[in-house]
């Protein structure tokens, strides 16, 4: 059975890449490009890993992963962050949050697949 | 050798630096050119009358030859050693080398002294830049946007049997991505163009506003013409090409109806003729001479462009709404403006006209009449405070005018030391 991700990313193109990107790779890919339902329908998808964009629409990406964290059944979850944001102020935020991985755009699609594989093995 | 003991290089050196022969100065002092000579060895003590005689013949402080007057110098030689990694015994003579080469000393502080200025001036801009708002969405804009395009062009290359349809919409994305790369590098190198045009750098809705107004010259002839028609003032804006945003479409519409509503009480042509009469435009005097309401004739002298006049509106938080640049008077883009504006003096004190020659500290000195008033836009209601909107003008003062108050721009670029008002540190204040 084939893994699944939630990617939360409000800028499309970035988002239908990688998409194609883990898609090739045997994953179900659910993409959203708000924050504010995110956490819903995390919840509802039980994902393997979800992608988390910073900087979005309706809810921060901070905001959804202090949601996740403070969900028991959530709270372990994989979450990979990714962001244009990369002062260390917003990766220390991330780390007490509760961030699995933080990544700055733009990234290399190698780099981000590494990640994905790590997190999930 | 002890400080103290300096004195006789010193003035040694002043002398050689005022041309001056040991003969001329010791016949000048009354004293041996030997007996000169060893002092300025360092050979004698020196104190008392001869000093002063000495400094006196030297055209120097006395205390320039001692060594309380180096104190600060030599400290200033000390922490230039010390950040240059110098130690040793050549750090340890820091006095006598500003004893024997005060020029070259006062050199070294001086340029020590302007590189610890500079190095706080650099490290304010660059905590300006990590915290500017506009900046930091428009490094967002173009990261996100070298993202998808790095990510997509990685597909293109590296993907061997991509199927047509999907190396069609990754070149699409790629198409687009890069357009939109290139107009937020293009927006960025225009915010930190200082070029002062309006134009320039609409970066935001009321930016895109200003810009528009300014293509027009602040003035309208359609509108002093067929008055509020808000048909025609619907096509003004959908027609404008430096209104892109809806916010800013929105505003200027506000805007037109104000301007609309000025011109059906006060046309520009009667403000002229009302101007010619009295030989001025003193705004109390062309106020009462033509009936019109204060923050109204402020408004219209404001749109008279041989005037030259700068016009701002805050409204009762004290936000801008509206701005007209005026050279010598910098409306900040970003932040607060100085709380020192007759602007803000008068606000929440409708029918208050407060009137001052200001000049505001900056790289562009001028000075400006200013003339302020505040007026309630909402109509009453019992026991609720009234909407306020506060208008400045603001006049070129004539040239030779006597100085004005000083006012800033915003705290974060104002030079002005000890200021009551200041809310928070300059970035200029180390200096530049």
């Amino acid at each position: 059975m084939s893994k699944r991700v939630v990617l939360v990313e409000d800028e499309l193109n970035i988002a239908e890449a990688i998409r194609f990107l883990l898609s090739n790779e045997g994953w179900r890919v659910e993409t959203l490009a708000n924050g504010s339902n995110a956490v819903e329908v995390i919840r509802k998808a039980a994902p393997d890993l979800v992608m988390l964009d910073v900087m979005l629409p309706g809810k921060s990406g901070f905001e959804i992963l202090h949601d996740l964290r403070a969900d028991p059944d959530l709270e372990t979850l994989p979450v990979l962050m990714l962001t244009a944001r990369g002062q260390s102020r917003d990766r220390e935020m991330a780390e007490k949050a509760g961030v699995s991985r933080f990544m700055t755009k733009p990234f290399s699609n190698a780099e981000m697949l590494d990640a994905v594989r790590e997190l999930t093995s | 050798m002890a400080r103290e003991a300096l004195t006789g290089s010193r003035i040694r050196e002043r002398r050689v630096m005022a041309g001056l022969k040991q003969a001329d100065l010791a016949r000048e002092i009354g004293i041996s050119a030997s007996y000169l000579n060893l002092i300025e060895h360092n050979r004698r003590r020196i104190g008392g009358k001869l000093l002063l005689n000495i400094a006196a013949s030297l055209e120097v402080e006395p205390q320039a030859l001692t060594e309380g007057a180096e104190a600060a110098l030599i400290a200033s030689l000390r922490e230039a050693a010390d950040q240059a990694g110098l130690s040793g015994p050549e750090a340890d003579r820091a006095d006598e080398f500003a004893g024997r080469f005060p020029g070259w000393a006062d050199v070294l502080a001086g340029t020590r002294k302007r590189v610890v200025a500079l190095e706080q001036t650099v490290e304010a801009l660059t905590d300006r830049l990590a915290h500017d708002p506009h900046l930091a969405a428009s490094m967002h804009e173009l990261l996100s946007t070298a993202a998808a395009i790095r990510s997509t062009a990685a597909i293109l290359a590296e993907t061997e049997t991509l199927q047509p349809e999907w190396r069609d919409r990754f070149h699409a994305n790629i198409h687009e991505d890069s357009r939109r790369l290139s107009d937020s590098a293009q927006a960025l190198v225009s915010y930190f163009d200082s070029n002062d045009d309006a134009a320039d750098a609409a970066s935001s809705p009321q930016e895109e506003v200003e810009a528009f107004l300014s293509a027009h010259d602040f003035s309208f002839d359609v509108l002093e013409r067929d008055g509020t028609d808000d048909r025609v003032i619907a096509d003004m804006v959908e027609q404008a090409p430096e209104l892109v945003s809806q916010a800013a479409r929105h505003i200027a519409g506000v805007v037109l109806r104000q301007v609309a509503e000025d011109a059906a009480r006060l046309s520009l042509t009667r403000l002229r003729s009302a101007i010619a009469d009295t030989g001025n435009t003193d705004p109390l005097a062309l106020a009462a001479a033509l009936r019109c309401p204060m923050p109204c004739l402020l408004r219209r002298l404001a749109a008279l462009p041989e005037l030259g006049a700068g016009l701002v509106v805050c409204d009762r938080s004290g936000t801008v709404i509206f701005r007209k640049s005026v050279e010598g008077f910098t409306v900040p883009r970003h932040g607060s403006c100085c709380p020192l504006w007759p602007l803000f003096a008068v606000l929440g004190q409708p029918g208050l006209v407060v009137t001052s020659r200001v000049n505001q500290l900056g790289r562009a000195q001028a000075q400006f009449e200013c003339f302020a008033t505040c007026e309630a836009i909402s109509s009453a209601q019992y026991n609720t405070p009234p909407l306020v909107q506060s208008v400045m003008l603001l006049l070129p003062a004539d040239a030779g005018a006597a100085s004005g108050m000083e006012v800033g721009s915003t705290c974060r670029v104002c030079p002005q030391d000890n200021c009551r008002a200041r809310r928070e540190p300059s970035i200029l204040s180390a200096g530049v």
